[in-house]
């Protein structure tokens, strides 16, 4: 286990991570948010590059990373789940269809 | 500080000191890259536009190609007509005589056919590229550069290193007294309250909103939205799920400077610092825009790759994927991977592509120059006709 460099949050307020390398569904791995570390337990495998979830979500929440607003979820996702197009979807505003 | 640039005389400086052979229509796209066939520092466009054009089409296609000629990149102009065209080479000559630069109009109808017209054409170039090589670089303060930014085959590492990285780079630009393109309106839905936020008035903010919702009004009207089909399924398999994440990565190429301006596809920026230009996403029109726009050098971020490089602009490739820098590297000219790696700053990685900025407007080849990939397409808003 390499702690740090395994999963990045860009902004403290993110309610997910990026992970670095793929990773594997029951492995504990340590996050760093703004210099505490916290440990996440992996409920599903992550692939490189791919988002994990940093807590508990229902479903039609907004995730957030960069700091800002990246869409809707579309089903409810558990920590350290695999967050990608399964769970999560864009949120379009007032006025646009979809 | 300095980069090394031809001036031309319109007191403009290019990066590069080609000879441009325009087809100011579809026709004419075979004679014109028979002229330029084989002659070291002549470049032909491949325009296949010109004629046929809906109205309000005609006078993008024309802003455009007189744009690659009055760039600065650009030492003279041959335009090769057919004869007949909706778009005339005098019309694209008259924009781009106002530079002062050699520009000539030769037409296959006018002259007799495409033998002829290619060995007229030849000797005309010719004398061009001689005229041409007598030119040599100069001190030019690099608040004369416009830097145009562009990302494409995005993934995870473009908002956390590449991307980043560039924006550090067009800071220091901007510092310089230099001026900075962003563009690509589709990627920056779900990040434009982001950008409006740093306009310098509230017109100028709301001039981002307005174009974001004109291009979701265009999609919705085509029966489909913004959403479809972006992010690519290569953005997808690359870790990015949504347009509002692929956009908020985008923008960080802008940096951290105030908003300056709104301008329109292919138009030159009237302001130095950020200015933004309404281009589509598409990779090779907004490349085409912005150089037509003025713009003399490229940042280009990717993370799955990206071949693109301009006719006549530098376009240095940039990725926070080391895979991706390993095995592309015939297209990649810079690795920022280590920022994600943790080993070096999005600070020090904006240093290195500032001077690496500073080496290719001086005359460093690029990998998309070397290995030949001129691409050129014209944005337009309806079918010919």
């Amino acid at each position: 286990m390499r702690g740090r460099t395994e999963v990045i949050v860009i902004n403290t307020i993110d309610t997910v991570a990026t992970a670095l390398n793929p990773l594997k569904a029951g492995a504990t791995i340590s996050v760093r948010i703004d210099g505490s570390v916290e440990k996440i337990r992996l409920v599903s495998d992550i692939p490189k590059g791919h988002k994990l979830a940093l807590k508990d979500m229902e479903e039609g929440v907004t995730v957030i990373k960069y700091g800002e607003p990246i869409g809707r979820t579309t089903a409810p996702i558990r920590r350290g789940e695999h967050v990608h197009v399964h769970n999560l979807a864009s949120q379009p505003r007032k006025g646009e269809s979809l | 500080m300095n980069f090394q640039g031809y001036r031309r005389p319109d007191q403009r400086a290019g990066t590069r000191n080609y000879v441009l052979v325009i087809p100011s229509v579809g026709c004419s796209q075979g004679c014109a890259q028979a002229i330029s066939h084989g002659l070291k520092g002549v470049i032909c466009l491949p325009n296949i536009l010109g004629c046929g054009q809906m109205e309000e089409d005609r006078p993008i296609v024309k802003k455009t190609l007189a744009g690659f000629g009055t760039n600065p990149n650009v030492y003279a102009v041959l335009i090769v007509g057919n004869g007949c065209e909706q778009l005339t080479p005098a019309e694209i000559a008259k924009e781009v005589a106002v530079t002062g630069k050699r520009v000539e109009v030769i037409t296959i109808q006018g002259i007799g056919g495409t033998r002829k017209a290619t060995a007229l054409g030849k000797r005309i170039v010719k004398e061009m590229i001689r005229d041409a090589l007598k030119l040599s670089r100069e001190p030019i303060p690099l608040s004369e550069l416009i830097l145009g930014t562009e990302c494409g085959g995005s993934d995870y590492t473009s908002g956390l290193a590449s991307n980043p990285a560039v924006g550090a780079a067009s800071d220091m630009l901007v510092a310089e007294g230099g001026t900075v393109i962003l563009s690509e309106t589709a990627e920056i839905v779900g990040a434009e309250h982001l950008l409006a936020k740093r306009a310098r008035t509230p017109e100028v903010g709301r001039q981002i909103f307005a174009i974001v919702a004109w291009w979701e009004s265009q999609a919705i009207a085509a029966g489909g939205n913004l959403r479809e089909g972006n992010p690519a399924p290569g953005n997808i398999a690359g870790g990015i799920t949504t347009l509002e994440e692929k956009s908020l990565g985008c923008i960080y190429k802008a940096g951290t400077s105030p908003l300056e301006e709104v301008i329109t596809y292919a138009s030159c920026p009237t302001r130095k610092g950020l200015v933004y230009m309404d281009t589509p996403a598409h990779d090779i029109e907004q490349l085409t825009g912005m150089v037509a726009g003025g713009a003399q050098i490229v940042t280009f971020t990717t993370g799955r790759g990206s071949p693109s490089g301009s006719p006549i602009a530098p376009v240095i490739k940039i990725t926070g994927n080391r895979n991706t820098y390993v095995t592309m590297r015939d297209n990649t000219d810079m690795d920022a991977s280590k920022i994600i790696q943790g080993k070096e700053t999005v600070a020090e990685a904006g240093k290195r592509i500032f001077d690496e900025m500073i080496a290719v407007a001086s005359g460093k080849l690029t990998k998309a120059e070397r290995v030949g990939q001129r691409d050129f397409a014209i944005f337009k808003m309806h079918p010919n006709i």
